[in-house]
């Protein structure tokens, strides 16, 4: 059961990387605009970038 | 005079050199718009950004300072197609926005807490029932405590704070039992810890919270969505003001950047888009969407003119005052106040059910403590079981039973082509048995037209309607309108007050005043036919034609009263108006119960005999004077071109010519009732399944979150049954998101918003 000891906190650590990926995400404005983002993805240009006034 | 444009008011500078601006556009609706807009921007010099926000239907732009005026942006994306207007966001909408980043941020904790919690749970019970080591259960008890807490507490922060506002208002609602049962799960889960305890439920309070955060961030998702529309409509009308910057310049600036004080020049065919006094010159003024009056008031030096006026003849220079300084605004916004107050009283069928629930279960945990004492369990023993009582009965189905089938029926309704004002509109509307409709705006459209043009032959109406391009008077725009007409003719006069003249063929053809075109005895013979027309005549040498222009009945309105009848909701005008014009209308509708030239003061009367005689009456209006019986009304509607105040105070907005998102709204809404009725059936069904075995004390943190999240997702799907109303002939269209309106974007008839057109514009563009 040693293995616990690696694998709890390597668990967490992970869980807690999404965690933290997601607000960001959610802070530079990837929320904003789902629709938009879903079509997007299939685009065949360039992505604009998000404006920095958006990213509050 | 062609005035400049002006709109620096909506420039934002962001240092280094770079300038920002948002526009509302109209009709971007797929990926194909998005593309061929930023490309399209993106290829004027120094445009830096360009960016389409495909939710909001809205273009961020930034451009190198200097070189660009905002006002290209907007030209070059008429080029492409597509109207567009700069806009301000307002400070309701930006906190809805904030509102919804908040929940979403929670959400994203509380699920990153639930799943990290049930990865630790599901060892613990596999292992009680297997060869856990009691050190280890401990372990992971102590790791989840150590996640749960600080995620209730952040995560929790919407419940806590609405618990707290309920009961220092000395009320109960539905966050109140949340919040008791969650922190007494969590609190009984840390002393269970500390003795070493079998069970603790970390995970089943976590989990609650993430099935609620979900209801919630949808629901205000929702109404995010639906302010950011009517802020994108309130943009695309443009409301401009021409203001005087100098002795005798004007600049037209947005009504944004219009402050009391200003002087504004209101030309003829111009509506007025400020509250304001008349300084200077003569004119006649249409003030229908005021007062429901469709006869015109005259306006010299001292009158007042309110937002929404629209000036017919002479041009005026009006000084723009606060709201408050005008009497008939200060009387409307006393009456408004007063409705507000006895509005408040309504309680919501989420509260009703709290109120009904919290007691009966804090009894039943409390009557399951006592039991267990006096059957000999110990008092540890018993408030444990006591707490499993508040846990296994914590309202997560109820708490979703109402909102979810909200933001459904809202998603439903915004394709129906109306907007949610308030949430709890939908119960209120659901229980109307009494429409009460204000005529002039609402049952009528707002736009002229021309109503015997099947009457007149097609080459004089076709050359009417093009002597009427020189014309600055409404009713003329309206017969050029009628008539499609493009190009002016060449060498026309228009004689002020009087009519537009010109030479055609060696003949001269006149258009204006009966009395202007040798017309009065046609004009007399014809007077009683249309109270409520106003009389254009045109006559080419000898031949003498009328053109009647009114606001024309919206095209569906008998077909709407008739269905309005048929669900068992009687129908009654009070307008404004003048006796004659409202019993025209209320005769063609097949109305009985009518009452015209009624005030204010005198609406309200009426809706509060009503609702003394047990009706829950509906009202629909778009004037200012119907502001205040739209507040006192038990719920209320207004169509999108209504004047700025009524659209506010209006429960639910639609949008379009047709009067039949009405009908649709109320379907939809006593379909979305009865579902909130079946959802709490459904709590309460699953409750009286889940409390005996809980009062019994045979559950376990396992049969606790298996229950309560397999209630929450019944009640969740019960909802999406929403879509559809039922009773719709339509047949439902199924889309993927809940708000998306993308499948009724394809039907422009039901889309494109009545804007009360401003007719100078027009001719601007025309030329």
């Amino acid at each position: 059961m040693e293995v616990l000891v690696i694998l709890v906190p390597l668990a967490l650590g992970l869980g807690l990387a999404g965690l933290l990926a997601f607000l960001w995400s959610l802070k530079s404005g990837q929320y904003d605009d789902l629709d938009g983002a879903a079509w997007r993805a299939i685009a065949d240009d360039e992505p604009a970038e998000v404006p920095p006034s958006e990213r509050a | 005079m062609q005035a400049t444009r002006d709109f620096s008011h909506y420039v934002k500078h962001l240092g280094s050199g770079l300038q920002h601006i948002d526009l509302a556009v109209e009709g971007v609706n797929c990926a194909g718009c998005m593309s061929k807009i930023e490309r399209g921007l993106s290829a004027m010099p120094d445009v830096t950004l360009a960016r389409v926000n495909l939710t909001d239907r809205r273009v961020a732009l930034e451009w190198k300072q200097g070189t660009l005026d905002p006002g290209s942006f907007i030209d070059r994306l008429a080029e492409l197609g597509y109207k567009a207007y700069p806009f301000e966001k307002a400070s309701a909408e930006a906190a809805e926005a904030e509102q919804s980043r908040f929940l979403l941020r929670c959400l994203g904790v509380a699920a990153f807490a639930t799943m990290n919690v049930m990865m630790l749970s599901i060892p613990v019970w596999s292992g009680n029932v297997s060869d856990m080591l009691p050190e280890q259960r401990d372990f992971f008890h102590w790791l989840s405590a150590l996640i749960a807490l600080p995620a209730v507490a952040y995560a929790g922060q919407p419940f806590f704070r609405s618990a707290f506002r309920a009961l220092r208002a000395g009320t109960v609602n539905m966050d109140v039992p949340i919040c008791i049962g969650v922190t007494l799960a969590l609190g009984m889960s840390v002393v269970e810890t500390v003795n070493h305890a079998e069970h603790a439920y970390f995970d089943a309070a976590i989990m609650l919270l993430t099935f609620l955060l979900v209801g919630r961030y949808l629901d205000q998702n929702m109404r995010r969505r639906t302010r950011a529309v009517a802020g994108n409509l309130a943009a695309l009308k443009a409301e401009t003001a021409a203001k005087f910057v100098g002795a005798d310049e004007i600049s037209q600036v947005p009504v944004a950047a219009i402050r009391p004080g200003d002087i504004v020049l209101l030309r003829p065919g111009e509506r007025c888009a400020v509250d304001g006094t008349a300084i200077e010159g003569k004119s006649e003024i249409d003030q229908s969407l005021i007062t429901g009056e469709t006869l015109y008031v005259a306006a010299e030096h001292g009158t007042s003119i309110y937002a929404g006026s629209l000036n017919i003849s002479g041009a005026l220079r009006v000084r723009v005052s606060a709201a408050s300084e005008a009497t008939l605004l200060a009387e409307i916004t006393r009456l408004l106040d007063n409705a507000w107050q006895a509005r408040s009283r309504y309680m919501r069928l989420a509260d009703r059910a709290s109120r009904l629930y919290a007691p009966v279960v804090h009894a039943t945990a409390l009557l399951t403590v006592l039991g267990w004492v006096l059957m000999g369990a110990s008092w540890h023993e018993a408030i444990v079981t006591g707490i499993a009582v508040l846990i296994i009965t914590c309202p997560c189905a109820l708490g979703l039973a109402i909102p979810t089938v909200q933001t459904v029926a809202a998603g439903a309704m915004f394709k129906a082509g109306v907007l949610l004002n308030s949430g709890d509109a939908i119960e209120r509307l659901a229980e109307t048995d009494h429409v009460i409709f204000d005529k002039t705006g609402t049952l009528t459209l707002p736009e002229l037209e021309v109503v015997n043009a099947a009457d007149i032959p097609a080459g004089i109406f076709a050359l009417a309607g093009q002597l009427a391009l020189s014309s600055h008077h409404p009713v003329a725009a309206a017969v050029a309108q009628a008539a499609s007409a493009r190009s002016p003719l060449v060498g026309a006069i228009e004689e002020p007050g009087q009519g537009v003249r010109a030479e055609c063929g060696g003949v001269e053809i006149r258009m204006g005043k009966p009395s202007f075109c040798g017309a009065e005895q046609m004009a007399t013979d014809n007077a009683d036919l249309d109270p409520e027309a106003s009389i254009v005549a045109f006559s080419r040498g000898e031949e003498k034609y009328l053109f009647s222009v009114r606001q024309a009945l919206r095209p569906d309105a008998r077909a709407v009263i008739a269905s309005l009848r048929q669900r068992g909701i009687a129908v009654e005008i009070l307008s404004g108006d003048r006796e004659a014009a409202v019993r025209a209308a209320a005769s063609v509708l097949g109305i009985d119960e009518w009452r015209a030239g009624v005030t204010p003061a005198d609406k309200i009367a009426r809706i509060e005999e009503l609702k003394r005689r047990g009706f829950r009456v509906m009202m629909v209006g778009d004037g200012m004077n119907d502001a205040p019986s739209l507040a006192a009304a038990h719920v209320s509607m207004s169509p999108i071109s209504a004047a700025h105040l009524s659209q506010s105070t209006a429960d639910l907005v639609f949008l379009g010519k047709p009067l039949a998102p009405v009908v649709a709204a109320i379907d939809h809404s006593r379909k979305a009732l009865h579902l909130m009725r079946q959802n709490l059936w459904l709590a309460v069904g699953y409750n009286l399944l889940a409390v005996p075995i809980a009062i019994s004390g045979i559950v376990t943190p396992l049969i606790a979150a298996a229950a309560m999240s397999g209630s929450s997702i019944l009640v969740m799907l019960n909802a999406l049954r929403a879509r559809n109303s039922g009773s719709q002939a339509r047949p439902a269209k199924i889309d993927a998101g809940f708000a998306s309106d993308r499948v009724l974007e394809h039907d422009p008839e039901k889309w494109e918003p009545v804007f009360r057109k401003d007719h100078a514009q027009i001719k601007d563009m025309r030329s």
